[in-house]
């Protein structure tokens, strides 16, 4: 074991650090879940990526710093200690470019990557359908060849997108096949929310906030993948959107997505160690007006405990990771006790409060948002049974 | 940065693994219950291989090695549920003992017993002089770390009152020490005090996380084998998230246990929040494995004739030993400044 940064990424650090301190908006902005918000949050990751700290970890040439995935832990580390804002750009640089970086041709990685670090394409998740939550082999929505003008024809509707209703192109599962059953016979479609034939509606989620949307597709018209063609007839096409991967291929595409977002990308620990240290400043707070009791002294405790054993579990997930072993289905392991501490952390920091609890502010509006966690990448439920029957290795049936 | 055992650490552990595995199957654990609490052939061979020496300078004829090289090593004992005192002579003791090396008054002394641990005697810590001391009537001497003062006694130096532990491989007893040999006072017997209760309580620790992985291992298994309702038990949800909700308890204790031992091998500053922190996971983590692998295998995991009893128990011991949840979290309050104390 080594738990020494080396100078560079010590260097990486103040750097971070100095850049953070000194351009953090104060205070905070508002929810990036909210129509206004949004627009502020947009300037703001303009700002992060004209300084080149969008996409740490990516290629310099489409925005990033090459940075190693340690620098990218530092990094975010810094970012939440910082109560730097909300990611707004987070679902397609999380969730949709580590499949494009897999799966995309270098056209697709060349025109989508760079528009998508500078918050030029702003992408929303396609996934879930009023009738596919969890199951989400179950989907619908369905892609029909239309050889006569080179593409396909998208129809269906898609539910609970975070942010749909702010942003620019959506990524989904479209069944292309409508024989073929379950995961078979879906394909992985890129699709401009400006097309015609696409319908966008906001709605509240629990907090309140415009955050969720409910995109329908009417005859929607993607454009094959012009392999060979001109630069510029390539791009054109390409605004138009695309697949990503091979035509019935998605569900594998989707679970390379659905890995990073489980795993350690979307949640770093960075996140819940500075909630953590903000529960102990709050709960120390407390304790010097004498309004600490053991009971609750011990539950901040414990959550900060569970803080530190997340950072640990990540190092060894990165050591690993760097060394070429996969999380794999482990990745499951984290997304549960991620969102559960989350949780757990908020509730705590509520309890604190007491009779304050349920004034606006940002412990009540966390542990909203906290609560989405065990839900949302697929439920706790979902993540237990597979790890149940992919690490454990416990029968299907 | 890098949080992953070295190439060697794991050959090690494996070579251990392989051992125990070997000479300490549960019928010998429950040998250990009818006999002394002792599995010999394990304690040998571990001897033989420099385990026990391990943390012992070379100078005093150990291995030389670090607290990070023998925690994973315990973890093993623990997968096995070994009765012997590997963590308690060859890590709490050895350790201590480092610390006295180089005094005037008991160095001589510590390279004597260090030289012995080595060999395979058994010298057990004692910091906590009421609290039952598992495995003290085959000890060879007592490191008697109490008050500000340190003192090496040997078994006729003191009396012992056998007690029954739930855990009969365990066979503690309530120490009464009458003489001994002073080898520190002050300053000096506080830091042999000290080392030896931190790693009394990171050795506890590494072998709870053994345990707790070794009971649901067991349990994974039975419920792939026991058919009810037709089909597996291990099939249903209840039992699966269940099994689930274990074993990431398991796998997030154990990173703090790592943690905890190298703090202690670099005397990290944060190293004492760092053992209690691990101390209350690894407890409550193989406390919640052991509940749930009791419940997972039903009525079979209910009686002494079936093995995950041997291991269930062990647990519930160590996570009350070398401090309890309740004590961790005690710790863990001052060291990150919450008094708690309004009611």
């Amino acid at each position: 074991m080594d738990l020494r940064w080396s100078d560079t990424e010590l260097a990486f650090r103040e750097e971070c650090r100095t850049w953070l301190n000194a351009n953090v908006p104060s205070p905070p902005l508002a929810s990036g879940d909210t129509r206004s918000g949004f627009a502020a949050h947009l300037e703001w990751e303009r700002a992060l990526h004209d300084a080149r700290w969008a996409v740490v970890s990516w290629p310099e040439a489409y925005g990033g710093r090459d940075a190693s995935l340690w620098e990218w832990l530092i990094f975010e580390e810094e970012y939440y200690r910082a109560g730097a804002p909300q990611r707004v750009t987070q679902n397609g640089i999380f969730l949709l470019a580590p499949s494009i970086f897999e799966f995309g041709t270098v056209e697709q990685q060349d025109h989508y990557l760079p528009r998508m670090s500078s918050a030029t394409d702003l992408w929303c998740q396609g996934w879930s359908e009023p009738n596919a939550g969890s199951d989400l082999a179950a989907v619908t929505s369905r892609a029909v060849r239309d050889d006569a003008d080179g593409g396909w024809r998208l129809t269906g509707q898609k539910t609970w997108t975070t942010r749909g209703a702010f942003c620019t192109h959506l990524f989904g599962l479209f069944r292309t096949d409508a024989e073929a059953v379950r995961h078979r016979g879906l394909t992985y479609f890129l699709v401009p929310l400006d097309a015609e034939g696409v319908t966008v509606r906001g709605f509240g989620r629990l907090d309140g906030d415009e955050g969720f949307a409910e995109v329908f597709c009417d005859d929607v018209f993607v454009p094959d993948n012009p392999f060979g063609a001109p630069a510029d007839a390539a791009a054109a096409a390409m605004a138009r959107g695309g697949i990503l991967g091979e035509v019935h291929q998605g569900w594998s595409v989707a679970m390379a997505t659905a890995t990073s977002e489980r795993g350690l990308t979307l949640r770093s620990p960075g996140r819940f160690q500075a909630t953590a240290a903000r529960l102990l400043d709050l709960a120390r707070e407390r304790d010097g007006e004498g309004r600490l009791g053991e009971a609750l002294a011990d539950r901040v405790v414990d959550a900060w405990v569970d803080a530190e054993a997340y950072a640990l579990y990540t190092l060894g997930d990165v050591t690993g990771i760097v060394e070429g072993r996969s999380p794999g289905a482990r990745s499951s392991f984290n997304k549960i006790f991620w969102s559960e501490l989350d949780v757990r952390l908020h509730e705590a920091a509520l309890d604190l409060l007491g009779s304050d609890a349920e004034l606006d502010g940002p412990w009540m509006k966390g542990y909203e948002f906290a609560l989405s966690g065990p839900i949302y990448a697929g439920t706790n439920e979902i993540q237990r049974n597979i790890v149940a029957e992919r690490v454990l290795g416990l029968p299907r049936k | 940065m890098r949080f992953e055992l070295t190439d060697e650490q794991v050959d090690l552990r494996d070579a251990v693994r392989g051992l125990l595995e070997d000479r300490c199957p549960p019928d010998a654990v429950r040998a250990a219950w009818d006999g002394d609490g002792r599995v010999r052939a394990a304690w040998d061979a571990l001897v033989e291989m420099g385990v026990l020496g391990a943390l012992v300078p070379e100078s005093a004829g150990g291995l030389g090695m670090t607290d990070e090289d023998v925690v994973p090593l315990l973890v093993e004992c623990g997968r096995v549920a070994l009765p012997d005192p590997v963590a308690a002579s060859g890590y709490a003791s050895a350790v201590a003992l480092g610390a006295l090396l180089d005094d005037l008054t008991g160095g001589g002394l510590a390279a004597d017993w260090s030289g012995r641990i080595a060999s395979g005697a058994v010298l057990l810590p004692v910091v906590d002089a009421g609290a039952p001391l598992a495995g003290a009537t085959t000890a060879d001497g007592f490191l008697w770390c109490v008050a500000d003062e340190v003192v090496l006694a040997t078994p006729e130096d003191v009396d012992l009152q056998p007690q029954r532990s739930v855990d009969g491989a365990r066979q503690p007893a309530t120490v009464v020490r009458r003489s001994g040999e002073v080898v520190a006072t002050g300053d000096l017997a506080r830091r042999v005090g000290s080392a030896a209760a931190e790693r009394l309580a990171v050795g506890a620790a590494a072998e709870l996380v053994g345990l707790g992985e070794r009971m649901l291992e067991m349990t994974v298994a039975y419920v792939g084998e026991r058919q009810q309702f037709g089909v597996p038990v291990g099939s249903f949800q209840a039992v699966k998230h269940q099994l689930a909700d274990a074993a990431i308890a398991v796998a997030f204790a154990m990173p703090l246990v790592w943690l905890a031992a190298h703090s202690l091998a670099h005397s990290d500053p944060d190293a004492g929040r760092h053992v209690a922190a691990a101390k209350l996971r690894a407890s409550t983590a193989a406390r919640h494995a052991a509940a749930v692998s009791l419940q997972c295998h039903g009525a079979i995991g209910y009686t002494v004739e079936y093995d995950l009893h041997l291991f269930m128990k062990r647990a519930w011991a160590l996570s009350y030993e070398h401090g309890d949840p309740d004590a961790c979290r005690s710790r863990l309050r001052a060291e990150l400044g919450l008094a708690g104390n309004s009611r």
